[in-house]
């Protein structure tokens, strides 16, 4: 253990500072951000947010930062490299998830409390109008070609296809309950929508609607209850697929082709949503009630290093240098 | 802007009007009884009713994208009023299912009205479990916890704590002597020892007047004291009596549980897990009060009719409650898992939060208590101990 500290530290002295991977971790009750470098592999720096930070996610040109304050019904936005505030985007009341579309031009908020989806244009900081969805919307996701939004709202518990010019709801999937979190594969082929109480994820096919497969956990001395499917992360060459499972502190490994469960990975308490870093060389995954992430190495499928962040943490991005 | 879009999304969600389908719930609600020791728990007069009608707008938001519209018809029953022509009267206004907070023979009165439209009813109130044994009826499903899966919730957290020693309270109405007779099962089904029961009798001058603060803090004392060795003192006073005056009142200094201090029920406007500040936060807006345990029994009935409905593609009250009753079935309401039914009584299985009045203490089944089918069926009456026979 030891040796493996002075190893890493010796190891973050020799890397330029301009290659390390930077993660940036929501802290929900800590209403902060930890700034985690990957090569020192520790916290680095914590910026003050707003109240209830949940949704993060770093612009695609890698300046900056955005978070969902709950509470405070906004999205600020933090400069990645001085982390002071820069500005605010109107995302309506109560954010949770949300999601930049690919051109890096707009962005859907999940406004949890009132049923809808606010569109914002960030360049304008402009909120183009809102999207009447279920109840409890949260999970976010843009198609590879910007052109669909994929909702997930928990207690309707479907899934909305919302085309992404016309802000029409195209199609409405129902899901197993509490679906938590939708992701698009690279390659357009299939919607991935874990549900939380169903306890399962449902895989859909993204033109025809129709579910293609159900991805169901079994992990041997936990009760079914116990094992809630929430974060999901694809692989861009949509081999592997890796799904957080909550108060089971394990995340999923998923064969991304054969839906099959490879390997549970033990990490934290109430694992919840994850990023990979550019290289896909790691994943890092939020630990809400241990506070603190775990670092998974993708090739070995192996967690290799807890660290400690704010309390509650929620959700990571990686900045893409 | 925002409103173009959301009447684009209505018009495509309906899939052309002729073919919505309306659901229709229909809610025989009790006049609560205002009678609280605490000015703090006096119930509102639509207490369930709002719960039931934040469930109706939520199914409806969930409806208007398959074409389905909800519809809630409350009938507000005094004591003595006549239930089965209040039944009579929802199934006419065409209620596909029903619901309802009366208690125990408000139920039975309800369900045999009910069953001869050929409807079913939701219990969202009554805890009795004579409604899931021996008075069970294959046209009832219970939403609302039982006494006995109150009463074990409390005792495996109180053998968590290694509390082992009670003194038991128990007032003198029925319903005090029911939930008196749950704890005393639980103390046996899970290793508690009775050290002695106290009986309170309602002689009608014991609760808060002007001057009772003084009355009271005599009273407490007396009524606790000489007692055996005890570590907790379990009160059972669903009436409303003396349960809220024992705490820091009590001969000895100990905890008290059951009825007040640390209570097991559904619902409390402090619980924030599992999302619930969500929950929480739409009830509170819409309705500007906090949400009561009834009210939460109420959204879960509802609810359970707008999952029927949805997942059946129906509104065909025969398809809902197959939908109910069957393997598929399974709602979310907000306990960090999901919640079934128990197919030899129709009780809806969930797990029963314990609250100190402020706080969520825990959440029960405790660890450790184990079950071959369910964990949640180690709350209240098991399937070996069951008198039920559904027809």
């Amino acid at each position: 253990m030891q040796t493996r500290l002075i190893l890493s530290l010796a190891l973050a002295l020799a890397a330029t500072p301009a290659s390390a991977f930077v993660a940036f971790v929501s802290n929900e009750k800590g209403n902060s951000i930890s700034v985690v470098d990957l090569d020192k592999m520790q916290t680095v720096a914590t910026i003050p947010t707003g109240q209830r930070p949940r949704g993060i996610a770093v612009s695609h040109d890698g300046k900056s930062v955005y978070v969902a304050l709950g509470d405070d019904d906004t999205v600020q936005v933090f400069d990645t490299k001085t982390y002071k505030l820069i500005g605010e985007l109107p995302s309506g009341p109560d954010p949770e998830q949300f999601a930049v579309d690919p051109t890096g031009k707009f962005m859907f908020v999940a406004n949890e409390n009132d049923a809808m989806v606010t569109a914002i244009d960030i360049d304008k900081r402009e909120a183009l109008g809102t999207i009447g969805v279920g109840v409890e919307p949260e999970g976010m996701a843009v198609s590879p070609d910007s052109k669909t939004l994929v909702c997930t709202s928990e207690t309707t518990s479907m899934a909305h296809f919302i085309d992404t010019q016309s802000h029409a709801v195209t199609a409405s999937v129902l899901v197993p309950p509490r679906p938590r979190f939708s992701a698009y594969k690279a390659d357009s082929s299939e919607v991935w929508i874990s549900s939380e109480v169903g306890g399962q994820v449902t895989i859909l096919d993204p033109v025809s609607h129709a579910i293609k497969a159900r991805v169901k956990f079994e992990i041997p001395g936990l009760r079914a209850e116990q094992i809630q499917p929430v974060g999901i992360n694809l692989t861009r060459d949509g081999k592997l697929a890796f799904v957080d499972l909550g108060p089971a502190d394990r995340v999923a490994v998923v064969d991304g082709v054969t839906h099959e469960v490879l390997k549970y990975l033990l990490v934290g308490q109430r694992v919840w949503h994850g990023a990979f870093t550019p290289d896909e060389k790691y994943l890092v995954v939020a630990n809400g009630v241990s506070n603190d992430v775990s670092v998974i190495d993708v090739a070995a499928r192996k967690v290799i290093k807890s660290i400690q962040v704010g309390e509650l943490p929620w959700g990571v991005d990686f900045a893409p240098n | 802007m925002a409103l173009a879009t959301l009447i684009g999304i209505a018009s495509l969600g309906s899939a052309g009007a002729a073919d919505t389908m309306e659901i229709k719930v229909g809610y025989l609600h009790l006049q609560p009884s205002k009678t609280r020791l605490s000015l703090m728990d006096v119930p509102a007069d639509n207490d369930g009713v709002a719960g039931a009608e934040l469930a109706t707008e939520d199914n409806e938001t969930t409806g208007r994208f398959i074409g389905q519209n909800y519809t809630l018809v409350t009938k507000t029953l005094r004591a003595g009023d006549d239930v089965a022509a209040a039944v009579k009267e929802l199934a006419d206004q065409g209620a596909a299912i029903l619901m309802t907070d009366d208690d125990a023979d408000g139920v039975l009165a309800a369900a045999e009205a009910a069953k001869a439209r050929g409807l079913t009813l939701l219990n969202a109130g009554a805890l009795d479990d004579s409604l899931r044994e021996k008075d069970c009826r294959a046209n009832v499903i219970h939403v609302a916890p039982t006494r006995s899966m109150l009463a074990d919730a409390l005792a495996q957290y109180l053998m968590t704590k290694k509390w082992r020693k009670w003194l038991l309270i128990v007032g003198s109405h029925e319903h005090d002597k029911l939930f008196g007779d749950a704890l005393r099962h639980a103390a046996t089904r899970f290793g508690a020892k009775i050290v002695e029961e106290r009986e309170f009798k309602d002689t009608g001058g014991a609760r808060r007047t002007d001057s009772g603060l003084v009355e009271i803090q005599r009273q407490m004392p007396v009524l606790t004291q000489s007692a055996p060795d005890y570590d907790v003192l379990v009160a059972a006073d669903e009436s409303e009596v003396f349960a809220g005056y024992l705490p820091y009142r009590t001969w000895d200094a100990r905890p008290v549980a059951g009825s007040a201090g640390l209570v097991p029920t559904t619902w409390d406007a402090s619980f924030d897990q599992w999302g619930a500040v969500q929950l929480q936060s739409r009830f509170t807006r819409r309705f500007h009060r906090f949400m009561t345990p009834l009210d939460m029994q109420a959204w879960t009935a509802a609810r359970m009719v707008g999952e029927a409905a949805s997942r059946a593609n129906s509104a065909d009250p025969a398809k809902l409650v197959a939908f109910l009753k069957g393997p598929d079935f399974a709602v979310a309401a907000f306990k960090g898992q999901k919640l079934t039914l128990r197919d030899w009584n129709l009780q809806l299985r969930q797990p029963i939060l314990l609250f100190d009045g402020r706080n969520t203490v825990s959440v029960s089944p405790q660890e450790g208590y184990l079950h071959q089918f369910s964990q949640l069926d180690t709350l209240g009456y098991d399937r070996p101990e069951t008198q039920c026979k559904l027809d």
